[in-house]
C-alpha cells in the first residue's frame, strides 16, 4: 500500500439553498482518504449523505447542490477546480462509477454494445476496429453468458443482475484506477448479490483498484472492504479497519446499528435504536446522535465532538468512545422460545393443495396476443398447517410466490385449486368480498411499502378509525379513546392523530399500518415484507413491536421476507419457497441447520453476515428463472445435486425428518 | 373530544387553505387568480357601473374615435364600445361557469365508473370515446346548435356534454393509477364495500387531478364559446360578447381598430388568467401535467 | 410483427366504422331529415319536399342508406348534396386539397421550429431564451385563434401592408395561386402549433435530462452535446410523435375559425357553410373524412412510436 492517498477529501461541506433562502447542509465537514488498491466501505442510512459523498468524489453534484467549502483530490488533481472537459476525461476513465440502479442508469434507447463501445471510444487507446472484440472480452470478464448475443440487446431485456454486470463492464472499459460504487447490489436477489460481490472482490484484487463502496448493507461491506467509514447526519463519525468497525465499533451509533441487525448465528432479538436521524436542515446543537444515545450526557448535548484518534488506530467523533463497553446490551430473547413450550396444537390456518394463477388480461389483450395454452401456475402444491400463536416465516427470492400466497389468504386473489381452511375446519371463502364480517376481522394484512399502504389524504385518526368503525361500530368518544390506545400500543403519542402520512417517517408510517391491523384484534396477521422498505435501524424497532404485540395478543403471524436473518429472528417455523413451490418447511432452527434442501443450501450460503471473517458459499449460478418448469422439481434447472431425469419428470416426495421438518426432494433424507 | 369524522373535515378545510396559500405565493398563481377574480367581479357588477346602456344605438356616433365620453369609441351601430366591453364577459362566464362543473362531474363520473369496472365494457367504451374524439369539435357542436337553437339552454348542455368527454379519459387514467396502490388493496382486504372504497379511498385522490383538469377545461370552453360567438353561432345580438364584438368590428379594422382592441385584451386576459391559475394550482397540488392540445 | 401490424390496422378500421355509425346515427336522430332541415327555412310545400326526398333516396330504410353511403365512401363516391345535383366528392375534393396545402405549409414551418425551440428551452430552462419563448407560447396557446389571426391581420396587412389579409382565390384554383395569400394563415397556424408542441417537448427534455441514465452518461465521461444527442433526445422526442399526429389531425379538421377569418377555401369553411345551409349529406361526408384522417394519423403515430421505442419494439418482435 502506498502512503500517498489516491482519493482525498478534506473538510468537504455540501449543501443547497432552500426556497426560503436558508442554506441546508447535506454533508458537513467530511474528510476521507483512500489509498491505491484499498477498498473502503461507506456506511450510513438514509439522510447520512453517503451517496452525495460518492458523487462528490467525482466532482459531481446533483442539480441544486454545491460544495460550500473543502476540497476533493483525485490522484493529486483538485477535482473542484477542473472545468467540464477535464472532468469528463477523468470520469469513466481513471475514476469510474457503478450506479445504484443499473436498470435505470443504462440508456434505454441504446444497445448494450453501443454503450460499451462509447466507453471504449472515450477512454481507451484502442483503434475503432478493435472495439467489438474488447466489448466481448469485457462482458466475459464480468461473467455474463453469451456475450456475442448480449451486445445487440437493449437494457430492458436483461435481468437486474445482468444489468448490474453490464454497468461493471462499462466501468472497467476505461481501465480505471479507482471505482466508486453506489449501493450496487440493492434490489437484487440474495444469490445474485453474493455473486456480484465476489466478482467485485476479485476484480479489485486483480487490478489493484481503489474502491469506495457505499452501502447501508453491512454484510456486503464486510465482504469487500478493508476499511470502513460510518456516516451519520452528514458527518463521518467512525473510521477504522473492517474488523475494528464491524466487530467492535467504538461509536455508539455504529454499535447500535450493528446490534439492530438480525444475525443468523444469534438467537436473541435485534435491539432497536430509538428515535430517528435528523433531517437535513434541522438545527443540531452538540452531537448529532446525542438524543438517541444511551451514553449521552450534558456535554454531548451542548458541544459538538471532533474526530479523535484512538490508540488502536480508529478515528471517532465521540466523547464517550472509551465507555462503549458499558453500553447496555439486551439479552432479551424473542417471545417464541417461551411460546414453543405451551403452544397448543390448535390449527389457526391450513393450506391444502393450494394453487394460484394470475388471471388472464382483458379480452383486448387476448385479442392482440394469442393465447399461450396454459402456463404452469404461479404457485402450486402448497400444503401448510399453521398453529395458533405461532409465527410462520415464508422465505424465497423474487418469483417464489410468497406474496401471492399472502394475497390469496387475504382474499385478494382466488386460488385456482385447493382450499384455505380456517381453524382446519371451515374453508375460507376465496374472495374477500364474499367473506362474512367475522372472518374479515380475524385476518389482517400489513404491506411492504408504508408510503403506499396509507391513503395520503387521510389523517392518522381517519386511518385508525376505519377498522374500529367497520368491525366494532365505534364512534365519538369511544372511537377516539380506542384510537389513542392503539397509538400507545405502537409507542406513538396521541398527537399523531392529526398528522398526514406525508408528515411521518417510514418507520412511523409502518407503525400506523401495524396499529391499523391490530385495531381489528385479529387472530392472524399477514406481514408482507414489512421491514424491507425501512432503514436498517428502524427494522429492528418494527420487529420488536411485532414481537411485543404477539406476546400481548397471542396472534398468529405469517411473515414473508427475502431477508433470511430477519425471518429467523422472528419465526417459529419457516417455509422455503422456490418458483411458487414448497421446498422445505420446519422449525426455524431445523431449517437453518443441516440437513438442507439443495435450494435452502444455496440461499443460506449466499447470506452476507456483517462479519469480515465469514465468507459466503456460492453454489449455484445466479440465473434468474422467469417461470416454473411444467413438471417435476422446481429447482431442477439450477440444482447442483440433481439426480437425473427423475428430477425433471416427477414432483419430489416429502421427506420427513425430525419433529415436523419436511424436505421435498428426490434425494433420500439421510443423504441430504 | 372529537370523532374521526370531525378530524377529517377539519383536515380537508385546512388543506384547502394551505393550497390556496401555496397558490398565491407563486407569481403565476397570484397574477392568474387576480385576473380571474377581477373578471368575475366585473361580470357581476358591470351592469351597475357602465356609463352607457349597451343596447343604445346612436347613428350619429357610428365608428367614432375614442373620446372623453366614449373611452373606446363607438361600434358600427353607434353603441359605446367601453360599456359593451365591460359587459362582454357576462354571458361567456355564465355559460362556461355552469357548463364546466357539469362537464367535470359527468365526465369524471363516467370515467371513474368505467375505470373501476374494467374488462370488456371498459374497452368498448374507450373505443367509442376515441371515435367520438376523432370528430372535429366544432362540427359536433354546430350540428346541435343549428338544430336546437343558440339560447343558453342549448349552449350549456352542449358544451358540458362535449367537453366532458375528454374528462372521461383523464378520470379513467387517474382511477387506474389509484386502484393499483396498496392502500386500496388494504381497504379491500379489510372488507370495505365497493362504495366505501370509491368514496373514501379513491375519490379524495382523484379529485386533485380533476380539479386541475376542470380549470383547464374552463379555459378551453371559453375559447370554444368565444369562437362560436365569433362565427355567429353563440350569443345573439344585441347581447354584448367579446367574440361577437370582434367579429363585428373585424370588417372595419383598417380604420377603426378600437372596436377590436378592447374585447381582445379583455378576452385574452381572462383566458391567460385561468391558465396561469391552473398551472399554479397543479404545482401547488404537486401534479405533473403534460401539455396537451385542446380538443 | 406483421400480425401485429394487421391487428392495429384492423383496430383502426373498427374505429372508423364506429365513427361512421355515430355520424349516421347522429344525423338520423336529429328531428326531421336532410330535406326538412334544408327546406325548413323556406315555405316548403309538399311538392318540393317529395322531390327532394326522391332525389336523395330518403325513403329507403336507414340501414340500406347507411350501407350505400358507407360502401360508396370506400370507393370515393360520397353521394349527392342536398340540392340533388352536385356530387359531394367534387366539392370536397377541392377543399380537401386546399386544406392539405395549408396543413403542409404550416407543418413544415411549425414542427421543426417547435422541436428546435422545445429542445433549446428544455436544455436552458429558466434562462432568458426559455422565459421569452415560454411566455410567448403561453400567449399563443391561450389567445383564441381568431384573436391572434385578427391581430396579425391588423399589424401585417393593415398597418404594415406586407401581406394580404384575405384569401380571394377560388376554391378550385391550383396550389401555386394561393401564394402569397396563404402566408398569413400559415403563420398563425404555425404559431399555435409551435406553442403546443414546444411546451410538450420542453417538459419531456427536462424530464429526460434529469433521469438516471443521463446522469450516468455524464459520469461516464460523455461530453455534453453527445450526451444530449445520443442519450437524451431519442427518449425525449418519442412523445412528440403523438403530439405531432394530433396536430396534423387538428390542422385538417379543426382550423375552421382560421379559414373563416381569412376566407380560405378549405374543409373547415365548407363545413361551416354546409351547416349554415343545412346541407346534411355534405356535413356527414366531411365528418367521415376528417375522422378517417384522424384515425389514420393516430395509427401511423402508434406504429411509429412502436418502432422507435426499443421497449415496445422488442416486446412485439421477439414474441
Amino acid at each position: 500500500m502506498t502512503t500517498q492517498p489516491f482519493i482525498s477529501i478534506n473538510g468537504l461541506s455540501v449543501g443547497y439553498t432552500s426556497r426560503a433562502g436558508k442554506i441546508i447542509q447535506v454533508l458537513r465537514n467530511v474528510s476521507l482518504e483512500i489509498s491505491r488498491g484499498e477498498s473502503v466501505g461507506l456506511v450510513g442510512e438514509s439522510g447520512s449523505g453517503k451517496s452525495t459523498l460518492a458523487l462528490a468524489a467525482m466532482g459531481y453534484f446533483k442539480r441544486g447542490l454545491r460544495p460550500l467549502c473543502g476540497d476533493v483530490h483525485f490522484d493529486s488533481v483538485d477535482m473542484l477546480a477542473l472545468d467540464r472537459d477535464e472532468l469528463q476525461a477523468i470520469r469513466g476513465g481513471q475514476l469510474a462509477l457503478i450506479p445504484q440502479n443499473s436498470g435505470q442508469s443504462l440508456t434505454p434507447t441504446m444497445r448494450i454494445g453501443q454503450q460499451l463501445t462509447e466507453a471504449l471510444r472515450l477512454h481507451s487507446n484502442l483503434e475503432s476496429g478493435q472495439f467489438s472484440d474488447r466489448v466481448v472480452e469485457l462482458l466475459t470478464q464480468v461473467r455474463l453468458p453469451d456475450p456475442a448475443k448480449l451486445v445487440s440487446r437493449y437494457p430492458h431485456e436483461l435481468s437486474g443482475g445482468q444489468q448490474q454486470r453490464v454497468a461493471i463492464a462499462m466501468a472497467l472499459a476505461g481501465e480505471p484506477d479507482a471505482l466508486l460504487l453506489d449501493e450496487p447490489t440493492t434490489g437484487l436477489d440474495v444469490t445474485t448479490q453474493a455473486h456480484i460481490l465476489e466478482l467485485l472482490r476479485d476484480l479489485a484484487r486483480d487490478r489493484n483498484m481503489a474502491m469506495l463502496y457505499v452501502s447501508h448493507d453491512l454484510g456486503a461491506i464486510s465482504r469487500v472492504c478493508d476499511r470502513v467509514v460510518v456516516m451519520y447526519a452528514g458527518e463521518v463519525v467512525l473510521t477504522g479497519s473492517a474488523r475494528q468497525v464491524l466487530l467492535a465499533p467504538r461509536h455508539p451509533y455504529a454499535h447500535g446499528l450493528l446490534n439492530s441487525i438480525p444475525r443468523l448465528d444469534q438467537t436473541r432479538m435485534p435491539i432497536a435504536l430509538d428515535g430517528r436521524p435528523p433531517m437535513p436542515g434541522e438545527a443540531i446543537t452538540g452531537c448529532a446522535f446525542a438524543d438517541r444515545c444511551a451514553l449521552a450526557d450534558n456535554k454531548c448535548l451542548t458541544e459538538a465532538p471532533e474526530m479523535v484518534g484512538l490508540s488502536t488506530g480508529e478515528l471517532v467523533r465521540c466523547f464517550k468512545s472509551d465507555m462503549i463497553d458499558r453500553m447496555p446490551v439486551s439479552s432479551r430473547q424473542p417471545s417464541r422460545l417461551n411460546r414453543s413450550d405451551d403452544k397448543t396444537d390448535d390449527t389457526a390456518l391450513g393450506l391444502r393443495d393450494v394453487a394460484i394463477s394470475y388471471a388472464k388480461d382483458n379480452w383486448l389483450q387476448t385479442f392482440l396476443s394469442p393465447a399461450d395454452g396454459g402456463p404452469p401456475a404461479t404457485v402450486d402444491n402448497i400444503r401448510i398447517s399453521i398453529n395458533k400463536g405461532e409465527t410462520l416465516g415464508l422465505v424465497g427470492e423474487s418469483g417464489s410466490g410468497k406474496s401471492t400466497i399472502l394475497k390469496a389468504i387475504a382474499g385478494l386473489i382466488s386460488p385456482k385449486r385447493g382450499h384455505i381452511m380456517l381453524h382446519d375446519q371451515t374453508p375460507l371463502t376465496p374472495r374477500v368480498e364474499d367473506r362474512p364480517a367475522v372472518n374479515l376481522r380475524q385476518i389482517q394484512m400489513i404491506f411492504q411499502n408504508p408510503d403506499d399502504s396509507l391513503n395520503p389524504r387521510h389523517t392518522v385518526a381517519q386511518i385508525l378509525a376505519q377498522p374500529l368503525q367497520l368491525y366494532f361500530g365505534l364512534s365519538g368518544d369511544a372511537l377516539h379513546q380506542a384510537s389513542v390506545s392503539m397509538l400507545e400500543r405502537v409507542r406513538l403519542g396521541a398527537h399523531y392523530l392529526d398528522r398526514l402520512p406525508s408528515q411521518l417517517s417510514g418507520g412511523e408510517k409502518q407503525r400506523i399500518a401495524i396499529a391499523r391491523a391490530f385495531a381489528a384484534e385479529p387472530e392472524i396477521v399477514l406481514c408482507d415484507e414489512v421491514t424491507s422498505a425501512l432503514d436498517v435501524s428502524v427494522q429492528a424497532a418494527v420487529l420488536d413491536l411485532l414481537d411485543e404485540l404477539k406476546t400481548q395478543q397471542g396472534t398468529t403471524y405469517i411473515f414473508v421476507s427475502h431477508d433470511l436473518a430477519v425471518v429467523k429472528a422472528i419465526s417459529d417455523r419457516v417455509a422455503v419457497l422456490y418458483q411458487g413451490r414448497l421446498c422445505e418447511i420446519g422449525p426455524a432452527e431445523a431449517v437453518y441447520t443441516a440437513p438442507f434442501h439443495p435450494y435452502t443450501d444455496v440461499l443460506l450460503g449466499a447470506v452476507l453476515e456483517p462479519d469480515p471473517d465469514v465468507a459466503p458459499k456460492l453454489i449455484a449460478d445466479d440465473v434468474v428463472e422467469l417461470s416454473p418448469p411444467a413438471r417435476g422439481c422446481p429447482f431442477q434447472r439450477r440444482c447442483s445435486r440433481k439426480l437425473g431425469a427423475i428430477c425433471d419428470s416427477e414432483m419430489p416426495p416429502a421427506r420427513q425428518l425430525r419433529a415436523g421438518h419436511v424436505i421435498n426432494c428426490h434425494i433420500p433424507a439421510d443423504e441430504l | 373530544m372529537m370523532s374521526g369524522n370531525l378530524h377529517g373535515s377539519k383536515a380537508s378545510g385546512s388543506r384547502a387553505i394551505g393550497i390556496l396559500k401555496d397558490l398565491v405565493s407563486r407569481p403565476s398563481g397570484m397574477i392568474g387568480l387576480s385576473l380571474v377574480v377581477c373578471h368575475v367581479i366585473l361580470a357581476i357588477i358591470s351592469p351597475l357601473i357602465v356609463p352607457f346602456d349597451y343596447k343604445l344605438q346612436n347613428s350619429a356616433l357610428m365608428l367614432s374615435q375614442p373620446s372623453s365620453m366614449h373611452w373606446l369609441g363607438a361600434d358600427h351601430l353607434g353603441r359605446d364600445v367601453f360599456s359593451r366591453t365591460l359587459m362582454g364577459g357576462r354571458e361567456a362566464l355564465l355559460v362556461t361557469g355552469v357548463a364546466t362543473p357539469l362537464a367535470v362531474v359527468w365526465g369524471g363520473f363516467i370515467g371513474i365508473l368505467f375505470g373501476l369496472v374494467g374488462g370488456r365494457l371498459d374497452e368498448v367504451l374507450m373505443r367509442v370515446v376515441d371515435a367520438f374524439l376523432s370528430l372535429p369539435w366544432i362540427l359536433k357542436m354546430l350540428v346541435l346548435i343549428v338544430t336546437f337553437g343558440t339560447g343558453i339552454e342549448v349552449l350549456i348542455p352542449t358544451l358540458a356534454f362535449f367537453y366532458g368527454i375528454p374528462v372521461i379519459r383523464i378520470a379513467r387514467a387517474a382511477t387506474h393509477d389509484v386502484i393499483a396502490r396498496d392502500f386500496v388493496w388494504a381497504a379491500k382486504a379489510r372488507g370495505h364495500g365497493r362504495i366505501s372504497i370509491i368514496w373514501r379511498e379513491l375519490l379524495p385522490n382523484v379529485l386533485d387531478t380533476l380539479m386541475v383538469e376542470g380549470a383547464m377545461r374552463w379555459s378551453w370552453m371559453l375559447l370554444a364559446f368565444s369562437s362560436l360567438s365569433f362565427l355567429g353561432f353563440g350569443v345573439s345580438p344585441p347581447t354584448p360578447d367579446w367574440g361577437l364584438m370582434i367579429s363585428d368590428a373585424r370588417g372595419f379594422m383598417s380604420f377603426a381598430p378600437w372596436g377590436v382592441i378592447g374585447p381582445v385584451i379583455a378576452l385574452s386576459s381572462l383566458i391567460i388568467g385561468i391558465n396561469l391559475t391552473a398551472d399554479a394550482l397543479a404545482k401547488a397540488l404537486g401534479i405533473d401535467r403534460a401539455q396537451k392540445a385542446p380538443m | 410483427m406483421l400480425s401485429l401490424l394487421f391487428r392495429r390496422i384492423l383496430l383502426g378500421l373498427v374505429t372508423v366504422c364506429i365513427v361512421s355509425l355515430i355520424i349516421f346515427a347522429g344525423v338520423e336522430i336529429l328531428p326531421g331529415d336532410a330535406c326538412t332541415q334544408y327546406l325548413g327555412e323556406y315555405q316548403a310545400d309538399d311538392e318540393l319536399l317529395t322531390q327532394c326526398r326522391k332525389d336523395l333516396d330518403l325513403n329507403r330504410p336507414a340501414f340500406d342508406r347507411f350501407a350505400e353511403w358507407a360502401g360508396g365512401a370506400v370507393t370515393g363516391d360520397l353521394g349527392l348534396a342536398v340540392d340533388g345535383k352536385t356530387k359531394i366528392s367534387t366539392i370536397v375534393g377541392d377543399r380537401l386539397q386546399n386544406s392539405l396545402l395549408l396543413a403542409f405549409c404550416a407543418m413544415s414551418v411549425g414542427v421543426p421550429l417547435a422541436l428546435l425551440l422545445g429542445v433549446i428551452t428544455g436544455l436552458w430552462r429558466d434562462r432568458l431564451p426559455d422565459l421569452i419563448a415560454s411566455t410567448l407560447a403561453i400567449f399563443a396557446m391561450t389567445i383564441p385563434e381568431f384573436v391572434s389571426a385578427t391581430l396579425l391581420i391588423l399589424v401585417f396587412s393593415i398597418w404594415l401592408g406586407w401581406l394580404p389579409g384575405i384569401v380571394l382565390t377560388s376554391a378550385s384554383a391550383p396550389a401555386a395561386e394561393f401564394f402569397p395569400e396563404i402566408l398569413l394563415p400559415m403563420i398563425v397556424l404555425s404559431l399555435v402549433m409551435c406553442a403546443h408542441i414546444m411546451r410538450m417537448v420542453r417538459s419531456s427534455v427536462i424530464e429526460v435530462m434529469a433521469s438516471d441514465y443521463v446522469q450516468m452518461a455524464t459520469l461516464k465521461g460523455v461530453p455534453y452535446w453527445p450526451t444530449v444527442f445520443r442519450h437524451a433526445l431519442p427518449s425525449a422526442l418519442l412523445p412528440a410523435i403523438n403530439v405531432v399526429a394530433l396536430t396534423i389531425a387538428w390542422l385538417l379538421g379543426g382550423v375552421v375559425v382560421i379559414e373563416v377569418v381569412f376566407n380560405y377555401p378549405g374543409l373547415g369553411r365548407l363545413m361551416i357553410d354546409s351547416i349554415s345551409d343545412r346541407d346534411l349529406p355534405v356535413v356527414q361526408s366531411i365528418a367521415l373524412i376528417v375522422a378517417s384522417v384522424y384515425v389514420c394519423v393516430n395509427l401511423a403515430a402508434d406504429l411509429l412510436t412502436m418502432l422507435a421505442n426499443p421497449k415496445l419494439r422488442t416486446m412485439y418482435m421477439r414474441k
